[in-house]
């Protein structure tokens, strides 16, 4: 019962996070007279006339303005002919839904050719954009505010300019400053005199936003001011610096990613192969398993695909952990002591799932579908942003790793089985029944094989092959952590990823892929029983 | 070969030994001799360090601290002695030194006359076992070891369908085979019959005239029956030396037999 | 010598004799293997195409094919059935053997290949390679393929195992290693720019020795070729086990350390198995590849390596004649399975596996003894000279 439990915890944690992102966002709905004037000015078909529109709307500064401006940008703003007025319009299927503007209320159905679509081209994106920005700037979200600033200091204005003057005055969020400084100076040392050029450089050379190092090799290519050209010189230095700094960085966290990608892979190996000394083949397959499970999953209830990793995770646990217990009471139990014969016997197992997936589905890959909060990146500056996917899995196989350090160390369950792993005998005449701990402890192996199925389905094509393409390098993270030694698995799994990912630059992925395995081989010389190998007398025989 | 001098009629020669794992100490400081054509028994209580030292002086297990020194026959003369702790277990075996296990291993598979001969001295490269076939000395050798541990009627059975007793004998016949100048046995007693054990407390009196025997044993009446020089090991170090009476009047050895 | 005759004692004469006196099984195999090479050939070559009595090239070639499996699953079985050494990468050697038969036969292409460059092979000029690299160099000589057919898969073998066997890697940790070894080299040869075609690995062979590999005859005679090799291979692996060695290498399976005690360097002796059984298997693999026509990084898969484990396995690992026995059994099943039922044949060799260890611990050939035994009396059978069942 009790290792049920860590698969609720992160459940329950996931849940509230879930519950903060769908927080739905507050709508005003203002009304305005002028709307019919409003209408007559958009369906003008003079370029200027509109731009004139627009820069009215931007003047105006309301809430109402900047959600037309939005729909404009995006296409979904119309008049209908009959009646002249402005709708939302949205196609679906060969007719086109529509809705008032402000009140988002909807007015039902018409055919295309009853609407005419307000004219845009590049010329007024570009303008509506930069309007939007200035409204963003103005906003309560500091999030928004720094967006907005960039997205101004794409192209800054003399206009926008004093705008960007005035709110450096008053603003107090650290971030939104600091890209305020940089965009007055970006506009500085593209427009001001070489005094203020050089002032500009030091504040520059801070920062790491792509603008304004094009910025700066654009000026470098016009100048003849030579100062500003060491200066542009040793701030594009800087930038280079803190790039590879960054990338570093980059490459650790890739390099921790795979670990944990590893580790959720070894990890059930490192059980079934580690404590009980079985050499399980078919651990792959059970991490297939569990992927397949994810995809029956979102497939049954395709309304929960935002959820569907939480319910995948204990029913992959399940499947793959009763399918582990079946292999265990059916062939492995009839081999103990005797790990090559259960290396073969599990092989044949894994030829076996793998061909029954391959009838019961196809031979070709599944699509799985990854939830919304799993995509996107965590942006941390301009340099450098971490993919949520990617983060989620380092702290989901960290999870799992200490849910199973606790189930070993404080439950009974892991006091037997540590028990009947080291001395079977004793175990067993102390009351502890061997069997079923044999039993239990590879269904949990194989049961955490399957939870990592259900990550590798994110990260991975979700096939036959799925569990083939795993099933080494896991036998490698646990031969070098040293088996029987979970904190060992641990340890390689994250070194083996880490410097797996650093070669990766220098020696492209296969290279460095062979160059690891070539490594452990030579290292299981130096050491052959692992990294964390136990000494001493006993474990000699 | 180190120039250490060590006395000429010395066989093996342990000083300040020292193998720890993971903090426990399995030899502490050991030091002792066996001079040539010596019978020692050594006895202690389980952990006393027995198996360990048969480890270090066999090349298995290496020591952190301490020097082990053999005085092999064909370096006695030039007064030099071989440092066992640099050989591995192949090497220490060529070099004289035969070692048995408490429990009779024998290779289960091959018949009782396939054992002796891969024991018989000699011959031990691939390229020999190979290419070099038995000379006629060798095979009377292993006729003459057969009907010394009385497993004629064996000869082509395997290893595997002998009894505890007869796998003992064929073992000792072994390492007559061996011809070691050292021979090392740990506890050879265990499982033999009363009849058994005076044979082989015979048996070992008489292989010690012509090269040293260190016997580890519990059993005190088979020491008895050796009639030789008793070691008591405690916690990895010698903790008496002498005849048998003379370390059972011992007051430490009695405390650590009896007072636990 | 005794007067008394005893099979411990016949050891020690030549190979023939001993292998008449000792060895029926064997024997009748191999006289088995070469009549039905000598008849197909004999029925492809002299009797007309349509006849009853025909025999399609195509069955000569899969012979041939299944003959040098045999091959390499009489390596395995030197070094697993008497050694104790479970190489889960024998696929590599033989792979090895077959890349270097197929440069020999890339070479042989000259300007016929599709882009016509009598210098470099066509991969090498779609990939838009001026000359030809230093280690295809020498390829062209058919001798120096040879050499190389034997000296590549060896000096590996030699290397990686004088690492293993010297640092005492042994049982599963062992295993896994050879695994990783051969999955290394099968990600190497998937490399375009390694050199050796990549991902299509060498293939469109024309010749060998100036000999179409599309003629009756030529086919006929790699299949006598590899009758041959088989043959030869099993004579020399039957004198190695017959020999004293080969009772160290059953010692060193059964009881390592005490073998050491003995004096013997187990490494050495493992190391010189080890490297036999790897040109072994080589030389099954350069005989594999001009009758498939490729060869490709495909071969150096794991999963490939420990078909071959099984093939010992079925067979009866530790008799050497077992173990080729196994590898036709085996692969003849591939053939009719994937032609009748492709879809069941993954689901057959699983089970197989699985079975294999359940229930025949001594392989098919073992099944005799084991049927036997079960209706002896129990005090008769502690006699038995038992094989004895080693991981």
């Amino acid at each position: 019962m009790i290792w049920r439990l860590w698969q609720i915890l992160p459940l329950v944690c996931l849940c509230l996070l879930f519950v903060f992102v769908s927080s739905a966002q507050a709508l005003t709905d203002s009304h305005t007279n002028s709307r019919e004037e409003l209408a007559r000015q958009l369906s003008e078909k003079s370029w200027d006339k509109l731009e004139a529109t627009i820069t009215e709307l931007s003047a105006k500064g309301d809430d109402e303005s900047q959600k037309l401006l939005t729909l404009w940008l995006s296409g979904q703003l119309f008049i209908e002919k009959s009646t002249d007025r402005l709708v939302i319009g949205n196609r679906s299927g060969r007719m086109y839904l529509i809705a008032d503007p402000i009140t988002d209320e909807a007015l039902g159905e018409v055919k295309k050719r009853s609407l005419k679509k307000i004219k845009i081209n590049n010329r007024l994106r570009n303008a509506i954009r930069t309007a939007l920005a200035i409204w963003d700037l103005k906003s309560e979200d500091p999030d928004k505010r720094l967006q907005a600033v960039k997205e101004t200091s794409r192209n800054i204005q003399a206009e926008t300019l004093a705008i960007l003057k005035a709110m450096l005055k008053t603003e107090s969020d650290e971030d939104v400053h600091s890209a305020l400084t940089t965009a007055v100076a970006l506009y500085h040392i593209q427009h001001g005199n070489d005094e203020l050029k050089l002032q500009s450089l030091e504040i520059l050379s801070e920062s790491d936003d792509p603008i304004v190092r094009s910025a700066l090799e654009s000026i470098k290519t016009e100048t003849k001011n030579k100062e500003i050209l060491l200066g542009i010189d040793s701030a594009l230095a800087d930038m280079d610096r803190r790039q590879d700094y960054y990338s570093a960085i980059e490459s650790v966290f890739f390099g921790l990613s795979l670990g944990s990608v590893l580790l959720l892979a070894a990890i059930g190996l490192a059980i079934t192969f580690g404590v009980m000394g079985v050499i399980n083949m078919a651990h792959g397959e059970m991490m297939m398993l569990g992927a397949y499970t994810t995809f029956i999953i979102q497939s049954a209830f395709p309304s929960l695909m935002e959820q569907s990793l939480f319910i995948a995770i204990p029913a992959a646990f399940v499947v793959a952990g009763t399918v582990g217990i079946l292999i265990e009471r059916l062939v492995i139990r009839h081999l103990y002591g005797r790990p090559l014969e259960t290396l073969l016997a599990t092989f044949g197992i894994s030829l076996i799932l793998q061909q029954a997936v391959r009838t019961i589905f196809s031979p070709l890959n599944q699509a799985v579908s990854t939830p919304e909060w799993l995509s996107g990146s965590w942006i941390i500056n301009d340099a450098l942003s971490l993919t949520w996917n990617r983060v989620y899995i380092i702290g989901f196989s960290l999870t799992v790793f200490l849910t199973l350090l606790f189930i070993m160390h404080y439950t009974r369950f892991g006091l037997n089985m540590r028990a009947v792993t080291q001395n079977r005998a004793m175990a067993n005449s102390m009351g502890i029944p061997t069997h079923r701990v044999d039993a239990m402890t590879f269904g949990l192996g194989s049961g955490i094989a399957g939870v990592a199925g259900v990550a590798l389905s994110q990260l991975t094509n979700v096939g036959p092959n799925l569990g083939q393409n795993y099933i080494i390098d896991s036998f490698m993270v646990v031969v070098f952590g040293g088996v029987g030694n979970l904190w060992g698995t641990l340890v390689a799994a994250m070194s083996l990823g880490v410097v797996n990912k650093l070669l990766e630059p220098w020696a492209g992925a296969v290279i460095a892929k062979i160059l690891v395995l070539i490594f452990i081989i030579l290292f299981i010389q130096k050491r052959p029983k692992g990294l964390f190998a136990l000494k001493g007398r006993a474990v000699e025989d | 070969m180190v120039d250490k001098h060590i006395p000429d009629n010395t066989l093996l020669y342990l000083d300040n030994v020292t193998v720890s794992f993971d903090g426990f100490k399995a030899l502490n400081n050991l030091s002792f001799l066996i001079n040539q054509c010596e019978l020692r028994a050594i006895i202690g209580p389980n952990g006393a360090g027995k198996s360990t030292m048969m480890d270090v002086i066999t090349g298995k297990t290496r020591p952190d601290t301490g020097e082990v020194l053999f005085n092999q026959g064909s370096t006695r003369l030039s007064g030099g002695s071989i440092d066992l702790t640099r050989q591995d277990e192949a090497e220490v075996a060529n070099l004289g030194i035969g070692r048995k296990f408490q429990k009779p291993s024998v290779i289960e598979s091959l018949t009782v006359w396939e054992n002796l001969e891969l024991a018989l001295k000699g011959r031990r490269s691939p390229f020999e076992s190979i290419f070099k076939a038995l000379s006629k000395e060798g095979f009377k050798k292993i006729e003459k070891t057969l009907s010394r541990i009385r497993l004629q009627d064996r000869r082509d059975f395997a290893g595997a369908s002998l009894s505890h007793g007869q796998k003992q004998w064929l073992e000792i016949g072994m390492l007559l085979l061996q011809d070691p100048e050292l021979l090392l046995i740990d506890e050879p007693a265990a499982g033999m019959t009363d009849e058994e054990t005076f044979r082989t407390a015979d048996l070992l009196r008489e292989l010690s005239e012509e090269r040293s025997v260190v016997v580890v044993e519990h059993d005190m009446a088979f020491i008895k029956a050796l009639d030789c020089k008793v070691m008591v090991l405690h916690e990895g170090s010698v903790l008496a030396e002498g005849s048998l009476d003379h370390v059972q009047q011992n007051q430490k050895v009695i405390d650590v037999y009896l007072g636990r | 010598m005794s007067s008394v005759k005893l099979s411990s004692t016949t050891r020690g004469k030549g190979p023939l004799s001993r292998f008449l006196l000792d060895d029926p099984a064997g024997k009748w195999l191999l006289i088995a293997v070469f009549a039905i090479s000598i008849i197909v050939s004999g029925l492809n070559l002299l009797a007309p195409e349509g006849s009853a009595l025909h025999v399609s090239s195509y069955t000569v070639t899969l012979l041939g094919k299944y003959l040098c499996l045999g091959l390499l699953a009489l390596a395995l079985d030197l070094v697993w059935g008497y050694c104790g050494i479970l190489s889960l990468g024998h696929g590599a050697f033989f792979a090895l053997g077959g890349y270097a038969m197929g440069m020999y036969l890339m070479r042989q292409i000259g300007d016929r290949g599709a882009y016509g460059n009598p210098e470099l092979p066509d991969f090498m000029v779609f990939l838009s390679w001026q000359e030809l690299p230093w280690y295809w160099q020498g390829f062209d000589s058919f001798l120096f393929a040879m050499l190389m057919v034997a000296l590549v898969p060896g000096i590996l073998a030699f290397l990686f195992g004088w690492l293993a066997f010297r640092s005492r890697v042994t049982g599963v940790y062992l295993s896994i290693i050879t695994q990783a070894l051969t999955y290394a080299l099968m990600l190497l040869f998937f490399q375009n720019d390694f050199g050796f075609g990549g991902n299509n690995g060498l293939t469109d062979f024309k010749d060998i020795l100036g000999f179409s590999l599309k003629s009756d005859t030529t086919r006929v005679a790699l299949l006598m070729c590899s009758a041959l090799a088989l043959g030869l291979g099993y004579m020399i692996c039957r004198w190695l086990v017959d020999s004293r060695y080969g009772r160290v290498l059953i010692a060193v399976r059964d009881a390592e350390s005490r073998t050491r005690f003995m004096g013997y360097r187990v490494e050495h002796f493992k190391l010189v198995a080890f490297v036999v059984s790897a040109v072994l298997a080589g030389i099954a693999g350069a005989l594999y590849v001009p009758q498939v026509g490729i060869i490709n990084p495909g071969e150096f898969s794991p999963i490939n390596s420990i078909e071959l484990v099984i093939w010992v396995a079925v067979g009866g690992r530790g008799t050497l004649y077992g173990a080729i026995i196994g590898a036709l059994l085996v692969n003849y099943a591939k053939t009719w399975f994937t032609g009748a039922m492709p879809d069941a044949w993954l689901f057959a060799l699983g089970a197989l596996f699985v079975v294999t260890t359940l229930w025949l611990p001594k392989g098919v050939v073992g099944l005799y003894g084991q049927v036997r035994e079960k209706f002896l009396k129990p005090s008769a059978r502690t006699q038995e000279q038992e094989v004895v069942d080693h991981g």
